[in-house]
């Protein structure tokens, strides 16, 4: 600590740090509240059951967000069915079973230049391996190979197209590397303890790792799947590579079916010039901030039910 | 004394635990299991792996159109794919304006990313601190598509009452916008490393006779020094590779500048607006959108690994 300086002036020093603090942080508090005050005040108009029910028009009066809505459901939960057994597998691997070696090392630095690619560069790769497969059948979606009837809910086509199945898969590269970081810090705060006392019983790795580890590590994973999920709720630029901005007239039947999804709607239609179109927006993102508000609070809660401190 | 959680409340059945399972059943099902394990780890670099070769693929295909250059590409200072007889295929004017929006938002949001994360860990009283934290955390959630409206609608009427050369698109509301959306990164990760520095320090520095600015400025900061950093190179990476905000609010014309009240372009709003307009899939604009891609990609890997780089090398260990 510096001697030169007397005590009066290292307090007031305190004292004007502390007021630049609650400076910076009522700042940022003022931040969001205008951000939530403004969108509300500018949507909270146009908003009704009307609008969440109707399909897109051009009129704005007779708008509505059903669509993109089901869209984003569609595609959140393919994601979340893929993206959550992978994620959570590679977890559990590189904490319980693999050795530290040079091979668990590249894995566990790849994983977080993952979580650091951009997501548009996702939109690319997802465009490339699912809705072309990497051109394997063929440029034009004429020559797909079909399976089932368009109308059914069994209805299948190689490649994916701009498809719900297409959307889902590359939400899921996005969300990856969230999961697995998530559930590896999960894995990591169940004490050692619980383990070797599975051991000491003749328990195996496995048996260890199901009946043990996994279930004192379930709240820890689930809040961070939770919130890798609203990530992926709120993601919109690898969907727009892959399928650009589709007005959408029907909700998804299956798999292939073409989608629109909530944040891209948002974005075409405060892209547009016209007020009317703005307020719209702004509806529709309060539609999207109240999903998403669901989705954290259901985090905090699960945070807090489930989580009794192992010591 | 060890006790499991109450989410093992129910005791597996000791019939099911008991079955006679022959040894070597075992050891075959848990080979199994941790085979599709490691499998599943194993998708991870397969990801990396095809996004390096479909990017280096079709950035080849790039090169080869008699328009472009490689020196052109990296030495060019025009950008100009789609308008005009003659198409200049230089890549800095993308990079500038990526590098400006990056810029604007990093003096905002690192400072008061810091300086709110020291207050949180240092300065706040835990019931302030259990407010706040989840206020932030919601910031961190919500879509990048909602920054770009409050862009559009309020930061850039709000610029324009101040200054009369900000037009409709500018780089500096997409800045501001980009700023918002990094802060809760920042502010979240510094505190986290922050409070990750061991009770005793801070002890020490007190018992010295030091005042809590001198205990959290000159003892803390630096020994989380290392987090901080990588949480700044995180927050960055983020903005450069941000795609809707500046879509929306920086406008569409690529140039060099550095003037905070001009239309810019960046890397991501140039894929974004090959993406949505009608370029055909085997022309020369559209393969351009993957050669920016490329660049986008090494720029993030590039900072990535120095974060990684940092935490390794100058992590501060006490336990």
């Amino acid at each position: 600590m510096a001697t030169d300086r007397s005590t009066a002036s290292r307090l007031l020093t305190n004292r004007a740090f502390l007021t630049v603090c609650l400076f910076t942080t009522s700042l940022a508090m003022l931040v969001l509240a205008g951000l939530l005050i403004s969108i509300f005040w500018q949507g909270f108009g146009t908003l009704s059951w009307k609008f969440i029910t109707n399909f897109a028009s051009r009129k704005p009066a007779e708008a509505g967000i059903l669509a993109p809505l089901l869209g984003s459901v569609w595609v959140c939960a393919i994601c979340g069915l893929v993206a959550l057994p992978l994620g959570v597998g590679t977890a559990i691997f590189l904490e319980e079973f693999a050795k530290r070696s040079r091979f668990t090392r590249i894995v566990q630095t790849n994983i977080m230049n993952l979580a650091g690619v951009p997501s548009i560069v996702y939109g690319i790769l997802g465009l490339t391996a699912f809705a072309r497969l990497f051109g394997a059948f063929g440029n034009n979606t004429e020559d797909a190979l079909v399976f089932g009837d368009e109308e059914s809910l069994l209805f299948f086509r190689l490649p994916f197209g701009s498809s719900v199945l297409a959307g889902g898969l590359t939400l899921m590269l996005v969300i990856l590397p969230v999961v697995i970081i998530s559930t590896q810090e999960a894995l990591r705060a169940v004490p050692s303890s619980l383990r070797a006392g599975a051991f000491a019983l003749g328990a195996t790795r496995w048996q260890t790792v199901w009946g043990i580890t996994l279930p004192a590590a379930i709240p820890g994973i689930m809040t961070g799947a939770i919130l890798s999920m609203s990530r992926a709720i709120g993601e919109s630029a690898p969907i727009l590579v892959l399928g650009g901005l589709l007005l959408v007239f029907n909700t998804p039947k299956n798999l292939m079916s073409d989608f629109a999804i909530l944040p891209l709607q948002i974005y075409n239609w405060a892209g547009r010039p016209q007020e009317a179109f703005h307020a719209l927006a702004a509806s529709a993102i309060i539609v999207q901030l109240v999903v998403l508000l669901l989705f954290n609070g259901l985090a905090v809660l699960i945070r807090q039910r489930l989580q009794k401190p192992l010591q | 004394m060890t006790t499991l959680p109450s989410t093992l409340h129910t005791p597996r059945d000791p019939a099911s635990l008991g079955r006679a399972k022959s040894t070597a059943v075992r050891v075959l099902r848990e080979r199994v299991i941790v085979g599709s394990l490691a499998i599943a780890a194993c998708f991870s670099i397969l990801v990396t792996g095809t996004i390096i070769v479909v990017l280096a693929r079709e950035t080849w295909g790039f090169f080869q159109f008699p328009d472009v250059s490689l020196g052109e590409f990296f030495g060019g200072t025009e950008w100009n794919p789609l308008l005009g007889a003659e198409k200049h295929f230089g890549i800095w004017p993308l990079v500038g304006g990526t590098l400006l929006i990056t810029a604007i938002a990093a003096s905002f949001a690192l400072p008061i990313g810091v300086v709110t994360a020291v207050y949180l860990s240092e300065y706040a009283s835990p019931r302030v601190r259990a407010t706040l934290k989840p206020a932030l955390e919601v910031l961190a959630g919500v879509p990048t598509v909602v920054y770009g409206f409050f862009a559009l609608t309020i930061i850039t009427p709000l610029l324009q009452k101040t200054n009369d050369g900000f037009g409709n698109y500018n780089a500096m509301s997409a800045g501001i916008a980009t700023g918002i959306m990094i802060l809760p990164i920042v502010c979240s990760l510094s505190e986290d490393s922050l409070r990750a520095v061991p009770r005793s320090l801070r002890d020490g520095a007190l018992a010295l006779g030091g005042t809590k600015f001198d205990v959290s400025v000159k003892v803390v900061v630096p020994a989380a020094l290392s987090g901080i950093v990588a949480a700044f190179l995180l927050a960055i990476t983020r903005a450069i590779g941000e795609t809707m905000i500046v879509a929306l609010a920086a406008g569409g014309i690529a140039q060099i500048t550095a003037d905070p009240r001009a239309e810019v372009q960046t890397m991501t709003a140039y894929m974004v607006q090959i993406f949505l307009g009608d370029a055909p899939a085997d022309g020369v604009e559209y393969k351009s959108s993957y050669a920016v891609a490329a660049m986008l990609f090494v720029m993030t890997f590039a900072l990535t690994m120095l974060g990684q780089f940092v935490l390794r090398r100058f992590r501060e260990e006490y336990d």
